[in-house]
């Protein structure tokens, strides 16, 4: 029982001194001076205002990226105190003293720094000597790129940490496989892959290929498993659920945690509420929800109510009408029904309000007890203001011609009938008689006579229509188009017969008490789809490039100038790292290739275990360096050099793979080892003096004269800034 | 070999097994080709359709492709492989020393006693009348009233159109390469169509104009669609149940029968597709005998079928994916077989270069020969082209013509874009409108010839005209500061500190100033590329761009189109970025100039290739246009395997012929079922395999078939389907008929292998049989049926439309989404 008291207490300490002395010079080449410069440089404008959305817990939504990385920034910025009270926007401007700029800064630095050691564990693991992991991490430390862009308040380095922290844990976990299969570190290593996988994916999309690269390299694995027929059928299933579990469920449920937490944090209304739906804006603290807040749920005849378009595209907007009448002839000669316009209106207005009327009976008020409005219902629609029906017929729209005009009838037509039946169609429904809800139910208006659904067209009309957008009936129903959906936004039961009175009515705020909640699900769907489809801003940027650019270092970009000095700090590469690096890349490609026929002619050059060794190095350096890199090519939004950094990561992770490898095959005598190693090392020290010499531009801490920049310019595309006096 | 490759990424596992003797190392490789039965001959004749049942039983261990019947050995006690003979061609020449010895050297291979050849004359004649039966049908459903109806239908209004060009020798522009188009044409020609008829819009009257020529021409290949898959089926799986399932899943889909019955790209493109795919795997069963006469034909008509298809549509490229991916595999093959010399490795590496890459390409180019040469008149496509590339068209006014050199003041000039596709520097008289920039004239670059294209090119400092006789000659050169006067309306272009339209950060382009007075925001520096200062500039040739001499952007155009309130035409800017892109550089094109000597343009003209890589960037740009816009209802890809919405050809009032291309539903969810059935078999059979179990010989023949011939067609649906998800282009539902043929090949193979597992499951012969007959037949019956019920959509129909309870197309209405 008492068994280990008998044993002494016995601690072995097994420590990786490279590792140790690698972690420290990687913190002090990223910490130093972190605070430095104490302004806004760059992208950390853009980053920095959601850090204080999340301080002042308030929504906003971002298409960029998932939340977990801006959570983390913002970790940063709790922990070293801030308020959130800076205005973000411009590069630049000096930080306020309520801006903990360290600590802001500090959690990518250290992500940065902790990438140097683990690309050392990666060769390691891959099966290569300590010379070529030390190479590895030394490479790391001296790439200029990747320094400047941990030092800032910047994703790229923290998703390049957990991209190398999947690669190594999976490659532990592997190792781990051929001796301990279940044992603890196996467990541990396996489900260290798939956390670590979901946070590369959670800081940003791109986290993704190397997600799946990861998945690829495992299923792989998993197939050999499958084809070792020492394995009882029972272990090879109970394998394969592991893994799955690990690389699957995890990640799965990971990215729902990061939007879980993300939705506890910002909880507040802002300016981005006007893009979600009516529902999810309604879940939030304030804004709409207030106005909502105690409305009755179901909409009956002779309700209030406004209607807002679902798909909000161009701009979200509320169905309108107005006085003015469309003009008798348009610019190019077409004529109109000259009746009342109706439009959709951005902008809350007492011309939104819309009375839902029983085309039996007369009345404008809601009964007691309230007759709820169901699936399948032929309604009017009245305009509150102007109390006249929303009509369509057969009169070509303003702007769009194949669809029919709507308006709100105006009598004095006599050719023209009123046609202001509408059926109502509730999409979402669950039973063919659900009543229509406030905010959740989301409908489409039939027209009676001829089918049209009630669509807003998206254009915007001209001077005579105030700019609004039109309004159309959609005469071919091809299927079901998000803006041919309405939803009720504000409701109320209508009290008031005279017009006179209900005008005074609509003109007052609506209230009465009812709180609902959308599911989490339901929320991180709409959020995670409107994230995914919000535009983004694809304007030229000034440092904008060309992936074609990166893998030469063609372009550069200034993240800050010193506001007197000529101190600046600057976007760019260690070149020799990024020039050799890719020619080891076509080196390993060429080696592949070659090696690859000749085995198929039953030539083998190397050891099989070597082999092996060749291409697992190859698939996860070469393939992370082309499955983070070659993507680019089919994106249409504006790139910058900093999303080149991932590849390059892994394309420095090969280039020591090649050269032990041409050391150890392709030198066949000791003489050309020691020459190829002597090399090696001029190489290196070339390297180290590019280092320095771009050290100014990458710390931003020492201001040069005009000519010593001019002298820095080794490319006429890189744009340094030089101050004329 | 990928099995090989790919276990080599296991490094870390040394467990790993060494290679498994499986059929895919070389030896068995070879063995397993020489193995094929072209036919059945132990059949008594009409029993087609149960074929496999009855085959000879070989044993196990011998891995072929050929299915072995639950015939007990007993019941065999002829020959030896009597039956067994190596492939000679499709007729199948049987000699007796042709028996491979390894086939004979089994004893169990046991053969039912049959009369051979009398058999197997009768069992040629079946098959020959079964393919002659398929055709025959397949011609009759696409031919029946094909001349309704009588007018425009969809697109016909273009490729009709298109077809016209050709007969009037009239140059136009399109998005797709020419073969299709040219062969229209000359299908309308041959069949008397004089080309007058305008094609204007979708439901115009064909009247007395002869369109059935055209129409025809795309119902024959529409129609070889069916007997080409069934052939395909059949030498995939060698299986007449399979093969016919597959022929009446496309005779019968209404979807493919209205999509031939018109003047469309798309029979065009599939018969090419399609006879691509047969071309191949013909091919591919000739590779026991490389070189011989069969090999070399079915090898170039594959290259020659690959150019029809690119040459239709650039989707066209997906077959050739399909046929470049099976040549790599098979050389991949040839390459391990360590008994083939290198040399012999690379002749078969020759031949295919020679048959897969140069034959297509040398006919691609070809087609392109042919589509200059043959239209040599000026007419609407001729703005979307360079001003070199015009010369060459007789009506174009740079046909022939001469014009003056070098630029200089005061002459009328038009300004081009040098980017593909971006056009003329225009203005008319609508201003800009309000809130959008300062409220001046509009600048736009527009793409057809237009009087609004001219400009007058005069000092920025003296308004006097230079066209005054008494004023000498003077020329401009390069860095002279100009001014450009639009000719109509006399303003002159002007920029300023207002953001343009569209384009972020980039300044606004108006005309401003009135009969030419305006202020220095109209100076612009006019800069040749890669000249010295002082320079004249040529006409034509010389690349400039105007640097705009306040606030120092460039002009150049962003080729967004504006909204309505600018026509649609192109947004000029002033980029402040002076990188050096097409956008801003331009040429002048036309140079009208009364006093200087004309020079002509002939040694101007284009070579061949030039006037290739121009139609081919401009097709690309075409396509990459066809943006679909916000609020408008688009068809998704992910739409059409599920057949959510067709296609409106014709009709939309209770009262029009309507013509309705959807798929017969009962065709299509059974194709999507048997994908995900297919996907679920294929890798219960592959894990199978990798644990090494060992199938019983019955189902290892079956699963070859099954992971093989369905392989390659899965591969074929998923490269003609999947790409178009990466698409940002505007999408329609017929984009998706090439994956639904193979997705229908693939189905007929399906249920053939899943109810000839069946069957086997069962343990008596006559029960087998019974289950084999009634799944095949009930198979076949459903999906006429099905036919019979949605053929009015193909055919065309009149009265209510279906939304109306009263139709009588009211209960076929499955999906609310459908609007016929």
């Amino acid at each position: 029982m008492l068994g280990f008291l008998k044993r002494p207490v016995v601690v072995t300490a097994d420590i990786n001194l490279n590792v140790v002395a690698l972690t420290a010079v990687g913190l002090l080449s990223r910490l130093w001076q972190l605070a430095y410069p104490r302004a806004v440089v760059f992208d950390e404008v853009y980053y920095g205002q959601y850090i204080s959305f999340y301080m002042k817990r308030i929504f906003f939504l971002d298409g960029s990226g998932p939340p977990f990385g801006h959570m983390l920034l913002a970790l940063g910025g709790y922990l070293g105190g801030f308020d959130g009270n800076f205005l973000w926007n411009r590069i630049g401007a000096e930080y306020s003293s309520n801006v903990p700029v360290w600590s802001l800064r500090l959690l990518p630095a250290l992500t940065g720094a902790f990438s140097i050691p683990m690309a050392y564990q990666i060769l390691l693991e891959l099966g290569f000597s300590h010379c070529a992991a030390m190479g590895a991490a030394l490479l790391m430390l001296i790439e200029n790129a990747l320094i400047t862009q941990s030092r800032l308040m910047l994703l790229e380095s923290v998703l390049i940490f957990f991209n190398l922290l999947a690669v190594l844990s999976y490659l532990k976990f592997s190792n781990s496989q051929k001796h301990r299969p279940f044992s603890l570190s196996w467990w541990f290593w396996l489900m260290l892959t798939g956390v670590a996988c979901s946070c590369a994916v959670g800081v940003k999309y791109m986290g993704i290929f190397t997600y799946l690269l990861v998945l690829a390299v495992a299923s792989v694995h998993a197939w050999h498993l499958i084809g070792d027929q020492t394995l009882s059928n029972v272990c090879v299933l109970c394998h394969l659920l592991a893994r799955a579990a690990a690389l699957l469920v995890i990640p799965t449920l990971m990215y729902l945690l990061f939007f879980y937490v993300h939705l506890i944090l910002v909880y507040r209304s802002g300016p981005h509420d006007q893009i979600m739906s009516s529902a999810f804006q309604a879940s939030l603290e304030g804004g709409l929800a207030r106005i909502t807040q105690g409305q009755p749920l179901e909409v009956a005849y002779g309700s209030q109510v406004t209607l807002k378009n679902v798909f909000g595209k161009p701009v979200p907007c509320w169905l309108h009408s107005h006085q003015s009448t469309y003009p008798m002839i348009y610019e190019n000669g077409r004529g109109s029904s000259h009746q009342q316009q109706v439009t959709c209106y951005p902008f809350k207005d007492v011309n939104n309000w819309w009375i839902v009327k029983d085309p039996g009976r007369h009345q404008l008020v809601v009964n007691n007890p309230p007759r709820p409005v169901r699936h399948g219902d032929v309604v009017q629609l009245v305009h509150g203001m102007t109390t006249r029906f929303l009509n369509t017929h057969d009169v070509a729209a303003p702007l769009s011609p194949h669809s029919q005009e709507v308006s709100c009838y105006v009598d004095y037509n006599i050719s023209m009938p009123s046609q202001n039946l509408w059926r109502l169609d509730i999409v979402n429904r669950e039973s063919d008689t659900e009543v229509w809800k406030t905010i959740l139910s989301e409908v489409r208006l039939v027209h009676v006579n001829t089918s049209a659904i009630l669509k807003l067209s998206g254009a915007h009309l001209p001077d005579w229509g105030f700019q609004q957008l039109e309004v159309v009936g959609e005469k071919l129903s091809r299927g079901y188009h998000e803006s041919m959906v309405w939803n009720v936004e504000e409701h109320r039961y209508g009290k008031s017969q005279e017009q006179k009175e209900r005008e005074l009515e609509l003109h007052s705020p609506a209230q009465m008490d009812v709180s609902r909640n959308l599911s989490f699900m339901a929320r991180f769907l709409e959020l995670q789809w409107r994230m995914l489809t919000a535009k983004s801003d694809d304007s030229e940027h000034k440092y904008s490039s060309s992936p074609l650019d990166w893998v030469t270092l063609d372009t550069s970009i200034a993240y800050w100038l010193h506001p007197r000095t000529s101190a600046q700090i600057h976007l760019l590469g260690n070149i020799v790292i990024w020039a050799s690096a890719s020619l080891a890349m076509v080196v390993y490609v060429l080696l592949f290739f070659w090696y690859l026929l000749r085995r198929r002619r039953s030539i083998c050059d190397i050891p099989e275990d070597s082999w092996l060794r060749w291409v697992l190095a190859g698939a996860l350096c070469a393939g992370g360096w082309a499955v983070n890199y070659l993507p680019f090519f089919m994106m249409e939004k504006t790139l910058f050099l900093y999303h080149y950094l991932p590849a390059l990561t892994f394309q420095i992770l090969l280039l020591p793979v090649v050269l032990q490898h041409v050391s150890d095959h392709l030198c066949r005598s000791q003489l050309l080892r020691s020459l190829f190693s002597a090399l090696v090392v001029a190489w290196y020290s070339c390297a180290c003096h590019v280092f320095n010499t771009l050290r100014p531009l990458t710390y931003g801490d020492k201001s040069l004269s005009p000519s010593e920049l001019k002298a820095l310019r080794w490319k006429d595309s890189w744009d340094i800034l030089i101050r004329k006096h | 070999m990928l099995c090989a490759t790919s276990r080599l990424l296991a490094a870390g596992t040394a467990t790993a097994p060494p290679a498994q003797p499986r059929g895919r190392g070389p030896g068995a490789r070879c063995r397993r080709r020489e193995l094929h039965f072209p036919g059945h001959p132990e059949l008594p004749p009409g029993d087609f359709l149960l074929g496999r049942l009855a085959r000879p039983s070989v044993p196990a261990g011998r891995r072929v492709t050929l299915r072995r019947g639950r015939m007990p050995p007993a019941v065999g006690g002829g020959p030896a492989g009597s039956e067994l003979r190596p492939r000679r061609g499709r007729a199948g020449i049987e000699g007796a020393g042709a028996v491979g010895p390894d086939v004979a050297a089994e004893p169990a291979a046991r053969s039912p006693k049959r009369p051979a050849r009398g058999s197997r004359c009768i069992e040629a004649a079946g098959r020959w009348t079964l393919l002659t039966l398929v055709t025959l049908l397949s011609f009759a459903t696409r031919f029946h009233r094909l001349d309704e109806p009588r007018h425009i239908c969809w697109d016909e209004t273009h490729f009709g159109k298109m077809g016209s060009y050709y007969i009037n020798r009239t140059f136009f522009f399109d998005v797709h390469p020419p073969l299709g188009k040219m062969l229209i044409g000359l299908a309308g020609y041959l069949s008397g169509y004089d080309g007058t008829f305008l094609f204007q819009k979708p439901g115009d009257k064909y009247e007395h104009h002869n369109y059935m020529g055209m129409r025809g021409f795309c119902a024959f290949l529409g129609s070889l669609l069916v007997p080409f898959a069934y052939l395909t089926v059949l030498e995939l799986s060698k299986s007449f149940p399979a093969a016919l399932l597959t022929a009446a899943l496309l005779t019968f889909d209404t979807g493919c029968l209205t999509l031939s019955q018109y003047i469309l790209l798309d029979p065009i493109l599939m018969f090419f597709i399609m006879a691509a795919m047969l071309s191949m795997v013909k091919y591919n069963s000739c590779a026991n005998r490389p070189f011989s006469a069969p090999w070399w034909f079915w090898l170039s008509l594959t290259g020659i079928n690959l150019a029809g298809a690119l040459g239709v549509k650039f989707v066209g490229l997906f077959i050739i994916l399909q046929v470049g991916w099976n040549t790599i595999s098979d050389l991949w093959h040839l390459f391990g077989d360590l008994s083939l010399s290198v040399v012999t490795v690379g002749k078969h590496l020759t031949a295919r270069i020679l048959c897969l890459i140069a034959l297509p390409l040398t006919l691609y180019t070809a087609t392109y020969a042919i589509h200059f040469m043959v239209l040599n008149k000026s007419g609407p496509g001729d703005g979307f082209f360079s001003s070199a590339f015009q010369a060459r068209l007789s009506g174009n006014n740079l046909h022939n013509a001469s014009i003056p050199e070098h630029l200089a003041y005061g002459s009328v000039i038009t300004v081009k874009n040098l980017r593909m596709a971006i056009g003329y520097l225009h203005s008319h008289r609508h201003l800009y409108p309000e809130g959008i920039g300062a409220r001046q004239q509009q600048v736009t670059t527009y793409l057809h010839k237009d009087y609004n294209n001219l400009w007058i090119i005069k000092k920025h400092n003296t308004n006097a005209d230079p066209l005054d006789p008494s004023i000498p000659v003077e020329f401009v050169r390069h860095g002279d500061i100009v001014r450009l006067e639009h000719k109509e309306t006399s303003r002159n272009l002007h920029s300023h500190y207002h953001e343009a339209p569209l384009t972020r950060k980039h300044y606004q382009v108006t005309g401003y100033g009135i009969n030419g007075t305006g202020d220095s925001n109209d100076f612009w520096r006019i800069e040749v590329i890669n000249r010295k200062f002082g320079n004249r500039i040529k006409v034509l040739r010389s690349r400039i761009r105007l640097i705009h001499l306040v606030t120092g952007c460039v002009l150049g155009s962003s080729g967004k189109v504006l909204p309505k309130w600018g026509w649609e035409q192109l947004e000029v800017t002033c980029t402040p970025y002076l990188k050096e892109t097409l956008n801003s550089i331009w040429n002048v094109e036309d140079h009208i100039n009364p006093k200087l000597p004309n020079i002509s343009l002939d040694v101007l003209q284009p070579t061949f290739p030039e006037i290739l890589l121009e139609s081919h960037m401009v097709m690309i740009r075409g396509n990459n246009g066809l943006k679909p816009k916000d609020n408008e209802f688009t068809s998704k890809p992910w739409h059409w395997p599920i057949n959510y919405q067709g296609l409106r050809f014709s009709g939309i009032n209770d009262t029009d012929f309507r013509v309705y291309l959807l798929g017969n539903p009962v065709i299509w969810w059974l194709n999507l079922l048997s994908i995900a059935l297919y996907l679920l078999l294929g890798s219960v059979i592959a894990v199978a395999v990798q644990r090494g179990t060992h199938l019983p010989a019955e189902v290892e023949g079956l699963s070859q078939v099954l992971l093989q011939g369905g392989g390659q067609l899965l591969l074929g649906w998923m490269l003609h389907y999947f790409p178009f998800f990466l698409m940002g282009r505007i999408l329609y539902f017929h984009h998706y008929f090439p994956a639904m043929l193979f997705s229908s090949m693939l189905t007929g193979i399906l249920w053939d292998t899943l109810l000839q597992l069946c069957a086997w499951s069962l343990a008596s012969s006559f029960l087998a049989r019974g289950v084999y007959m009634v799944g095949i037949l009930s198979l076949l019956l459903g999906t006429a049926y099905s036919f019979y019920l949605f053929h009015p959509l193909a055919y065309g129909m009149v009265g209510p439309l279906a939304q109306d309870p009263g139709s009588p197309m009211a209960g076929l209405r499955w999906l609310e989404s459908w609007d016929f």
